[in-house]
């Protein structure tokens, strides 16, 4: 029987909830890597029971995990236990917590400054993955987003990650800035239909697109209007705060901005209001129905500081006419003094025949509907501080 | 026989007990003791000093004989009684925040 797989990353470690198709009774195992910040975890399409998590600390870094048995054990890429720590030459394995930004001037046109809060200019420095997107032809090969903003890739299951400095490289890098929450690379897109495309968005920097595998970039933000930079009509600067798509519709994105709802029909050519009657068209997440490519799902937060949803009230809204048309969904969600969030990378769809719609907030609790949408239930309420939600339908 | 305390996300990040313990061909400094206990444990590496630089990272800090030596060149001798086993060398992580 099928059943979904809840990948959960946390402010204070890593859990996975299972159930079975019917998901109306959950299990969940954790935390892993307790105590440390687990910002993303995904599998592959390919093998799902490889997966992969970005284990971070301020003290001590950053470390990849992987996991080739479904989360139930984790191991450092090229340190599983009981094998050698060193190559045959001495030195150390373990490569797979490096990130080191490219700057060889063959690949790279190395950039070694970007700006500032205050418009001086400041060195690149690596912080933390943000985000793990698997390819969907190869389990080895993922791609990393990091803050300060870059992408990097793995082809070797993780072992070692190299830049796709491109991106960094291709004019524009020296004008972005961080947002609040850090120059972070967020988003990850792949076209299944092409997997040369891809697009990536960066707060805040905007949203780029590449048409060769990640060799050359470019941005894809026109249309996008921001009150909060100097020229509203930036080619980069936009607090993008997550992108989406449906895999058989690739030339349609959705967007969730700081403050707008937007949509692309031409792969991100340009862009265009679909806020329609949201109460706050501020948010973080933004997610497409399975098998309903116009059924948009978002949750609107008030903003500029607040952060919490409009009225103390815990709605997700559907749109099944691609924007601009939106509808409450509150059955079973918090209708007063709620004042949590639900981050960026904290909303996922699974694929059985009735859509599964989850989301975990800042306050510790996981939703889910698993029916499109219509009724919602907590999995768990108790957890850390929700920084991902990942699911994987299992056959 | 080299004595090394590390905080307690590294034990359970390299599997060790509190104290592990590491041999330094040569003159036992900072630099040497980190290369010599990275090279035990690899996975390690990254997490008390930056991967590129090798400076200590800003959040840990470094205490041998009842001395903080952070800020410290990282390649002048430690004390003997380090060296011998006699006393420990400490990574400490500030006590700091959430």
């Amino acid at each position: 029987m099928s059943g979904v797989r809840v990948l959960v990353g946390t402010h204070k470690g890593a859990f996975i909830l299972t159930s079975d198709g019917k998901r109306s009774t959950w299990n969940v195992s954790g935390p892993f890597f307790g105590g440390w910040e687990v910002y993303h975890m995904k599998g592959s399409t390919v093998d799902p029971n490889r997966l992969y998590a970005s284990q971070t600390s301020s003290w001590f870094g950053q470390i990849i995990q992987r996991s080739d048995d479904g989360g139930k054990t984790w191991f450092q890429p090229g340190t599983k236990p009981g094998e050698p720590t060193t190559g045959p030459d001495g030195m150390p394995l373990a490569e797979s917590n490096k990130f080191v930004y490219d700057t060889s001037p063959g690949t790279g046109k190395p950039l070694t400054t970007h700006q500032w809060y205050d418009g001086t200019q400041h060195p690149w420095e690596f912080k933390r993955v943000w985000h793990l997107e698997p390819s969907y032809s190869d389990p080895n090969t993922v791609y990393a987003g990091v803050e300060d903003a870059a992408l990097f890739r793995t082809t070797d299951g993780g072992q070692t990650w190299h830049e796709l400095a491109g991106l960094r490289g291709h004019g524009t890098g020296a004008q972005w800035m961080p947002g609040a929450g850090g120059m972070g690379l967020h988003t990850i897109l792949i076209d299944q239909k092409n997997p040369n495309r891809m697009f990536i968005a960066i707060s805040a920097a905007g949203v780029f697109r590449t048409d060769d595998g990640g060799r050359t970039w470019k941005p894809a933000n026109r249309g996008l209007k921001s009150q909060y930079i100097p020229d509203p009509n930036a080619e980069v600067g936009h607090c993008v705060h997550r992108i989406a798509m449906h895999p058989s519709r690739p030339d349609v994105l959705f967007m969730q901005k700081h403050w707008d709802v937007m949509r692309s029909d031409d792969a991100g050519e340009s862009w265009h209001e679909v806020s329609g009657n949201l109460p706050s068209d501020f948010g973080f997440v933004v997610d497409v129905h399975a098998h309903e490519p116009n059924t948009v799902y978002v949750i609107p937060i008030k903003s500029d500081s607040e952060h919490f949803p409009p009225d103390g009230k815990l709605r997700v809204y559907r749109s099944r006419s691609g924007g601009n048309e939106w509808e409450a969904l509150t059955k079973g969600l918090p209708q007063s003094d709620c004042f949590v969030n639900v981050l960026r990378d904290a909303m996922a769809v699974d694929s059985l025949d009735s859509c599964g719609i989850y989301f975990g907030t800042t306050g510790g609790q996981v939703y889910m509907s698993a029916d499109g949408g219509d009724t919602w239930s907590a999995i768990v309420r108790d957890l850390p501080a929700v920084f991902s939600v990942e699911v994987q339908t299992l056959p | 026989m080299i004595r090394v305390v590390l905080p307690y996300h590294l034990q359970r990040l390299a599997q060790t007990d509190a104290e592990v313990q590491i041999t330094v061909d040569g003159a036992v400094t900072t630099r040497t003791v980190l290369d010599a206990l990275e090279v035990r444990y690899p996975m390690l590496r990254g997490t008390i000093r930056d991967h590129v630089t090798a400076q200590r990272r800003p959040f840990l800090r470094f205490f041998v004989c009842g001395k903080d030596i952070s800020l410290e060149s990282s390649d002048l001798p430690l004390p003997e009684k380090v060296a011998s086993g006699e006393e420990v060398f400490l990574i400490l992580g500030a006590i700091a925040g959430g």
